[in-house]
């Protein structure tokens, strides 16, 4: 079982332009003494095998189930295109554009990408992506605190809870001051989430004017999907924003993966971690793409850099530069448009739960069940259902608290059975 | 080639929804956008056209021979990507694992998890190894964390400095700085390689860590290694394995048996998950026996006959959302199932043969930057050819000319113009014949008239771009 074309003639032929005998020649350097001590692995398997051994891995996890799960990932629709471009050798067996001349659909693809993020968030510069929206919530903690010279930041309770352990494994030893709250005094920054992991959606325009005038960074964390209708991280004045954007044509794959959304204003370009593409020419005048302010990055400047990352998730972030173009101006309004109205209506029909939310959602809302949620979940799993995220395990609720999430993807039909199946789950 | 922004015509649609089949809903106004977001409006074909015609600008392993030194640019399986793509592992919602109310349903992507970590374990010599690690630099972050967590723990606060060879990926002391740590470089010997003795100079009881690339990016096998580990372990001092060229050596050695502490693994690399155009990867942490308990967490772990979810006894916490990046779990362990245990040992020799098939083809026209012998890729100065007028630089550009991608210049920063190529084992004869004739050709050319390269490549959709104007004009968007 093999990749490699060589045959045992062509081996052959090989080690005698190199003047070996056997292969183990070539391993000349690596003595008897460092060879494995154990190598306790199974035999090869044919394509035929692999495809049914994990075939059946995969047939064992949940499928065709209706979901209302989010906290932070969406069962949004993706388009039959994305897949059909993104699954060109080109783009996906390509690396990093280190050779501008044969990497121009890379690089123009980065340059359309950040170029629509910044449409989309109103902001100026996009780099070309991160890994994703837990570790962007890191990198923008260490731009601000680049940016301004300070250690302290703050954490608005609208914060994912998995972001912010994220956040504290991450910064371990960088020697800041954490705190919980929405005062900027001092700080370096303040980290907000729009909506909140709980659904809120809120307008965050005092509150940037409130960290301009205390010399501070206001780091929205948004939903992308939600900006076909909610207020603009651009609009409400962010510093820097970062998202989570999976949902935007990435599938959820259990986790990854994903794509680390981030954008900022054109004064603080310089302090931002990344690849970014710009436009140049060639000498004969000809539009092309090419990676610059790389001073920034680890490969020039090592242990000073604005950041260790070097892969970073290019393939995912063409996947939502084409997802927004299939969408485009009026269809990507039209997916929050749906969702918002969908969640609206899901609400209005739980009439015997408790939603916690008190001012505007999007398209996630918080209930109050008369029962466990991690008892309902598992009995509406039963009846083709995943219910929504029982709050209790993260922390961020009671145990009766469940999350539900709405996408385009539900029909009101969906929604009445739903509603029926919970009250009959949590009430009878 | 036009933006797609410079396409828009104004009405245009791709994708449509079906009518809205409940009643509108209207957010307040103070939380609502005032503008539509300008995206672009087109009909699918314009779009299918526009990405296509741009995939067309691009090299690709598919394509085209892709010899970028310590990259490991291999063919990437097709099966792979269909087994990533199964709905019961590519449509599933990760919160499944939040609530144990859900992990019924989702037993089969605990036990992927489960066995690929234990393969790669196995693989390398290690303990355990978490998938966590997203990219390879984040592997590396989490392994420095987990040599701070150890020192920590055994209240040694003054082990503050982390060793760093000079040849080493430009990562690896950036990750260190993240974990906490000052970076001491170490110089290499002039042979290339790293000596006991360089590394007892740089010495002190500071010292927490040594990062090391085995082969390192000379491609050259580190003859001190188990040394090395024994003398750092003396000093209460833990060393990190740089998996980046792991390719080299699976199956031949493994670096826990070395003496190695801790690892990443470089899925995307080794393990032939597709680079993306740089992304994403997976970057797995490996751990020997004193840093297990340390490993970031949730873990998946065996218990009663079902899978479940545990955090390590001292776990440095959560480093991703979920499991890292699970897509690039999935197809790494597709990959391991089909080569198995005798076709992950011909990975190396085949990689190593590549390499060394390059080297003898090219040794006596271009200056090998080492005398020692290559493992997977071959070091080569352009220094000679720079002295005639045409840099390594040139020599990259002339071979996109001949449709090969260029190998890595300029790194390692150690070899002046140095030309970096790795092969891997997945090329033919027939192409590293092809790319070597080129390489000969160029070299030739170089004698003859080394102008002719300054404007090379000619057949490429744009010739040289002017980065210098790049970074004046900073325009990084269309708004």
């Amino acid at each position: 079982m093999s990749w490699s074309p060589a045959t045992a003639a062509e081996r052959d032929e090989m080690l005698a332009v190199i003047g070996h005998k056997t292969i183990e020649d070539l391993f000349a350097a690596v003595p008897n003494a460092f060879r494995p001590k154990s190598w306790d692995l199974p035999a090869g398997i044919s394509e035929m095998a692999v495809r049914d051994q994990l075939g059946k891995l995969a047939a064992q996890n949940a499928s065709g189930h209706i979901s209302f799960l989010g906290g932070g990932a969406y069962d949004h629709y993706i388009p039959a295109a994305i897949d059909a471009l993104t699954s060109r050798g080109e783009f996906y067996t390509a690396y990093t554009p280190y050779q501008p001349e044969c990497a121009q659909g890379t690089l123009q693809s980065i340059y359309e990408y950040q170029s629509a993020i910044c449409r989309l968030t109103d902001m100026e510069f996009a780099n070309a992506s991160l890994y994703d929206g837990g570790t962007a919530v890191f990198e923008a903690t260490t731009m601000s605190v680049r940016l301004t010279g300070r250690s302290r930041i703050v954490i608005h309770p609208s914060l994912n809870p998995i972001y912010r352990k994220m956040l504290a494994t991450h910064t371990a030893h960088l020697q800041l001051d954490i705190v919980e709250g929405e005062d900027p005094k001092d700080a370096a920054c303040v980290i907000v989430q729009n909506p909140s992991f709980l659904g809120a959606v809120a307008d965050f325009s005092k509150l940037a004017e409130k960290c301009h005038a205390a010399g501070a960074m206001l780091v929205v964390s948004f939903y992308p999907i939600s900006l076909g209708i909610v207020k603009s991280p651009g609009e409400m004045g962010a510093d820097i924003c970062i998202a989570e954007g999976q949902c935007m044509g990435v599938p959820l794959a259990f986790g990854g993966p994903w794509l680390g959304v981030m954008a900022t204003r054109k004064a603080h370009v310089r302090k931002m971690p990344g690849r970014i593409a710009a436009e140049t020419s060639d000498a004969q005048g000809r539009r092309g793409f090419v990676l610059t302010l790389q001073a920034r990055e680890q490969h020039i400047r090592r242990e000073k850099a604005m950041s260790n990352i070097c892969s970073n998730e290019a393939l995912c972030a063409l996947r939502a530069l084409i997802y927004m173009s299939l969408m485009g101006k009026e269809g990507f309004r039209d997916v929050a448009r749906h969702c918002h109205a969908k969640a609206e209506y899901l609400k209005s029909k739980l009439s015997f739960v408790k939603v916690l939310n008190e001012g505007p959602t999007f398209n996630e809302f918080a209930v109050r069940l008369p029962r466990n949620a991690e008892e309902t979940v598992t009995a509406m799993a039963k009846c083709g259902y995943l219910a929504g995220l029982p709050l209790a395990p993260l922390g961020a609720g009671a145990e009766t608290d469940l999350l539900i999430a709405v996408t385009e993807r539900r029909t009101r039909a969906d929604l009445d059975a739903f509603a029926a199946a919970l009250e009959e789950v949590t009430c009878n | 080639m036009q933006l797609i922004f410079e396409k828009t015509v104004r009405g245009r649609r791709a994708i449509t929804l079906d009518p809205l089949d409940v009643p509108e809903a209207k957010l307040p106004e103070l939380v609502s956008r005032a503008k539509t977001a300008e995206l672009p409006e087109l009909a699918e074909i314009d779009i299918i056209r526009h990405f296509t015609n741009l995939s067309r600008r691009n090299f690709g392993v598919d394509s085209h021979f892709y010899p970028l030194g310590s990259c490991t640019m291999k063919y990437n399986p097709k099966i792979a990507e269909v087994v990533a793509a199964l709905p019961g592992f590519g449509q599933l919602h990760p919160h499944l694992s939040t609530s144990e109310a859900y992990w019924p349903l989702c037993q089969g992507a605990f036990e992927l998890i489960y066995e690929t970590e234990h393969w790669l374990a196995e693989i390398a010599g290690m303990k355990e190894t978490c998938l966590q690690p997203i990219a390879g630099a984040h592997g590396e972050l989490a392994g420095t964390l987990l040599i701070a967590a150890y020192h920590r723990e055994r209240g040694e606060s003054n082990k503050d400095t982390i060793l760093i060879p000079d040849s080493a990926h430009g990562t690896n002391p950036a990750s260190a700085a993240i974990a906490g740590f000052k970076v001491v470089e170490v110089p290499s010997h002039d042979d290339g390689t790293m000596r006991l003795e360089s590394i007892k100079a740089a010495m002190n009881e500071n010292v927490a860590g040594l990062m090391m690339t085995c082969p390192n990016t000379h491609g050259l096998f580190e003859p001190a290694v188990a040394e090395i580990a024994d003398y750092l372990h003396q000093h209460d001092a833990l060393l990190y394995y740089d998996g980046a060229n792991l390719n080299a050596i699976i199956g031949k050695a493994r670096p826990g048996d070395l003496g190695f502490d801790v690892m990443h693994y470089n899925l995307h690399k080794t393990f032939a998950t597709p680079h993306g155009m740089g992304g994403p990867g997976s970057g797995p942490v490996g751990v020997g026996e004193r840093l297990a308990k340390y490993l970031p967490g949730p873990r998946v772990v065996k218990r009663h006959g079902a899978f479940a979810l545990e955090m390590p006894e001292k776990s440095i916490g959560r480093l991703s959302q979920f499991f890292g990046n699970f897509g690039m779990a999935v197809r790494a362990l597709a990959y391991m199932k089909h080569l198995g245990r005798d076709g992950l040992c011909e990975v190396a020799e085949n990689a190593v043969l590549n390499a060394n098939y390059i080297w003898a083809r090219l040794k006596d026209t271009y200056t090998p930057a080492f005398d020692l012998p290559f493992m997977h890729e071959c070091v080569f100065t352009a220094a000679p050819q720079a002295k005639n007028g045409a840099r390594a630089l040139d020599i990259a550009k002339a071979l996109l000319d001949y449709g090969f991608h260029a190998p890595t210049v300029y790194f390692p920063l150690t070899v002046k113009e140095s030309i970096m190529i790795e092969p891997t084992e997945t090329e033919s004869r027939e192409t590293l014949d092809a790319f070597c004739d080129a390489m000969i050709e160029i070299a030739k050319t170089i004698e003859s008239d080394p102008a002719a390269l300054a404007d090379a490549p000619k057949t490429t959709p744009v010739g040289r771009l002017d980065e210098v104007k790049a970074a004046r004009q900073l325009n990084c968007a269309c708004l």
